[in-house]
């Protein structure tokens, strides 16, 4: 479509990363997540659990896009996303919306673990 | 003699739970491990042995533990289980002395007045009965306070009493019955022949005057009879249970062995050993402060007991350690649930009735995937150095601390090197708090080598997480020492001078240093070094947990909150300049939840330090006085 228009040439292509798969997208993670911990939803993105990130330092880990692949339903990079964590709760501290960070990647690691066993 | 088949329920009871008891205690002695084995093999010898009688002595039967919390409570059990105790032996001996003939079946000193409704009109026997009249009333006051503690737990000094099962109900109803029906059946008889001492013949005569006791007295044997049969028979699928497994209990710590890391006959002993008291609902701020009343450690063990799904329960926990500290068996709660925490996820049963009763139950012991890993850290080679810093992340949200650390350090000459100044890795201890120990010994891997390669004589460490990992689950050369103690040392060595500041100010015990590892005098020492210590409300051992704690993964912000406010509120009762904390996640909690100022040990010290200024201005009087002297 964008190539048939030419708009592309002149950079007003959409960016990679703002795009949606709506074929791939998987809601079940986000679901269940949501359910065993609801202050999921009250995340705003503003980042501040990234920048303070133990593990953050050391990798490219990225609790912010965490929840963006979550909430997109983007199962492949969650994958390695949620192993990366240290559960340290530096983000916990740190969230201005009271988050329960930490749980938010336990869980999301557990339903990753039901989601390859079919339990979810 | 026909009347007598009363008996029947009574002996039979009696005798299912002595092979039950004997039978259970074999499978479980055949599936400790080899050296727990002879551990408990040697138990039986010498000082751990009569140590064992000692205190089966002072708390099975004295509940010392509970008449220190509470000498109502204490009062309550002393007199159900000493009293029951006594009245077993001296009835036996009563039975023995008094008897037909010697070496009577157990039935026979039970029921000894309805075999001797005659018995006790005069001289020895006379004084006897009224030993035996004493201990009976002895246990029905215990029994009072125990009806009204069911039903109005507040009245005995205990902010909830334990939910039970129908297993349970059943049995206490009939323990309930026991008894006020030996107290209706003595009397009744004693009614009948004109016999008993001030409580069986006072109100046996006083019943015989309206009724026809001779003919209703049968029916009350049969009933404590029977209550005593059914109490029996339903002991090992309720909590009373606890009665003979605390003794194996009591031999098996007192041998040494400990809970461990995984699920043993030990952790099912201690299972069976509680006996649902309630004590550590009563003291778990989860329950009072948080309105959180199904997580308590009563409600785990009871979960774990009859095979439960408990992973909410297991996982909605504190980790303060309160509930250990009081728990009058002795249960080492903290360590039973970071086992469970360790498991995966277990299916939810409900036990049969013949399942319950199975002497060896099969748990299903499947171990977590791991499911984090930390193949990205890249191997550091760090500088040598005698004193290694090691703030700790949550350090790292109190910068403040970290410069008080520095300041304290510099002042007092110390060649440190910051282990993580740029940003370190974690300790691992809120990973094994999650159950997570596989993963956690990664970084434990990843911080030893650094540590190791260092060559560092004294790790420093600003965070009570950190440290009792590092003391733990680390196998290092170095000493580890909290900054409070560090600044102690320093301070005892005389290379830190301080002045002094004229702040009142109350000192707050972090779980992981003061209960986590037993840190309580050193850093009231430095704090009344430097200023005026107040006394808390609940300090040391019975100390409160901010709230803040990664032990619970599950608990939400707004109930962490209101633990922090009321653990803040108790905290400044006594109105202090300053609450000072030696852990930065309590601090963190603690800022939020209080009014009153809230800092760090290291900060209050770091405050005392000479000024800098007036320092040196000290060194430039001195240097012109060497100077005044030269020219002289």
């Amino acid at each position: 479509m964008m190539s048939a228009t030419g708009a592309n040439k002149f950079g007003f292509a959409i960016n990679r990363s703002r795009m949606i798969d709506y074929d791939s997208s998987d809601r079940k993670v986000r679901e269940y997540i949501t359910s065993r911990e609801p202050s999921f939803r009250l995340c705003f993105a503003c980042g501040g659990c990234t920048a303070t990130c133990t593990a953050g330092q050391h990798t490219s880990f990225n609790l912010r896009r965490m929840n963006t692949y979550i909430r997109r339903g983007e199962i492949e990079p969650l994958r390695e996303e949620v192993t990366r964590c240290m559960l340290c709760g530096k983000c916990l501290l740190v969230c201005p919306r009271g988050v329960n960070t930490r749980n938010v990647v336990a869980v999301a690691a557990e339903a990753i673990r039901k989601l390859e066993r079919n339990e979810l | 003699m026909n009347s007598d088949l009363f008996v029947i329920p009574f002996n039979l009871g009696l005798y299912f739970i002595l092979i039950y008891s004997v039978v259970r205690s074999v499978a479980w002695f055949r599936s400790l491990s080899r050296p727990d084995k002879l551990r408990l093999q040697r138990g039986f010898f010498g000082k751990p042995f009569m140590d064992s009688l000692r205190e089966i002595f002072m708390e099975s039967l004295l509940h010392r533990k509970i008449f220190r919390k509470n000498p109502v409570l204490g009062y309550m059990h002393m007199s159900l289980a000493f009293g029951w105790f006594l009245l077993i032996v001296f009835g036996t001996i009563e039975a023995d002395f008094f008897g037909e003939k010697h070496l009577n079946p157990p039935s026979h000193a039970i029921f000894f007045r309805w075999f001797n409704p005659e018995h006790g009109a005069e001289g020895l026997a006379r004084i006897y009965n009224v030993w035996m009249d004493f201990l009976l009333a002895f246990i029905l006051s215990g029994l009072l306070l125990a009806v009204i503690k069911r039903f109005t737990p507040r009245m005995m000094g205990m902010k909830k009493t334990t939910r039970h099962t129908w297993t349970d109900r059943l049995a206490l109803t009939s323990l309930w019955l026991i008894f006020p029906s030996r107290l209706l059946a003595e009397s009744f008889t004693c009614g009948a022949h004109g016999s008993g001492s001030f409580l069986t013949g006072n109100l046996g005569s006083a019943l015989a005057s309206f009724l026809p006791a001779a003919e209703i007295a049968p029916w009350f044997w049969w009933l404590y009879s029977l209550s005593l049969g059914t109490f029996f028979f339903m002991l090992p699928v309720s909590r009373y249970f606890h009665i003979p497994v605390e003794l194996f209990l009591i031999f098996m710590r007192n041998s040494g062995i400990t809970t461990g890391d995984k699920h043993s006959s030990y952790t099912e002993v201690q299972t069976h050993a509680c006996s649902s008291c309630g004590v550590c609902i009563s003291v778990c701020q989860m329950s009072y402060a948080a309105g959180i009343n199904d997580i308590q450690s009563a409600y785990f063990i009871k979960g774990l007991r009859n095979d439960r799904d408990i992973s909410a329960i297991t996982a909605n926990c504190l980790m303060c350690g309160r509930c250990e500290e009081v728990c009058p068996v002795g249960i080492e709660l903290g360590p039973m649930r970071l086992i469970e925490r360790r498991q995966g996820e277990r299916a939810d049963r409900r036990l049969s009735l013949p399942e319950r009763y199975s002497v060896m139950r099969k748990r299903s012991v499947t171990e977590k995937v791991p499911t984090q890993s930390y193949g990205y850290l890249v191997r550091e080679e760090p500088e040598k150095a005698e004193v290694l810093f090691f703030a700790g992340c949550m350090t790292h949200l109190t910068p403040s601390v970290i410069a008080a650390m520095k300041k304290i350090m510099e002042s007092a000459g110390v060649k440190y090197r910051f282990m993580d100044e740029k940003g370190g890795v974690c300790c691992g201890r809120p990973l094994m708090l999650a159950g997570r120990d596989r993963e956690a010994r990664e970084l434990i891997n990843h911080n030893s080598d650094i540590i190791w390669k260092s060559g560092a004589k004294i790790l420093v460490t600003s965070c009570p997480i950190c440290y009792k990992i590092f003391r733990e689950s680390y196998y290092l050369e170095a000493t580890v020492m909290h900054h409070s103690e560090f600044i102690n040392l320093l301070i005892e060595e005389g290379s830190l001078r301080l002045g002094y500041l004229h702040r009142k100010v109350v000192y707050h015990d972090p779980c992981e240093l003061g209960r986590g590892s037993g840190i309580y005098e050193e850093p009231r020492a430095v704090i009344s070094y430097v200023a005026e210590l107040l006394e808390a409300s609940q300090e040391r051992s019975m100390s409160l947990c901010c709230g803040g704690s990664l032990g619970n993964l599950t608990l939400a912000s707004g109930k962490k909150a209101m633990i922090a406010a009321d653990a803040a509120r108790l905290l400044t009762m006594s109105s202090p300049d300053e609450l000072i904390t030696a852990c930065p996640l309590c601090k963190k909690t603690f800022v939020q939840a209080t009014k009153t100022k809230v800092s760090d040990i290291a900060e209050l010290v770091a405050a005392a330090l000479p000024a800098p200024s007036t320092r040196v201005a000290r060194r430039r009087a001195a240097r012109a006085t060497v100077r005044a002297n030269d020219a002289g």
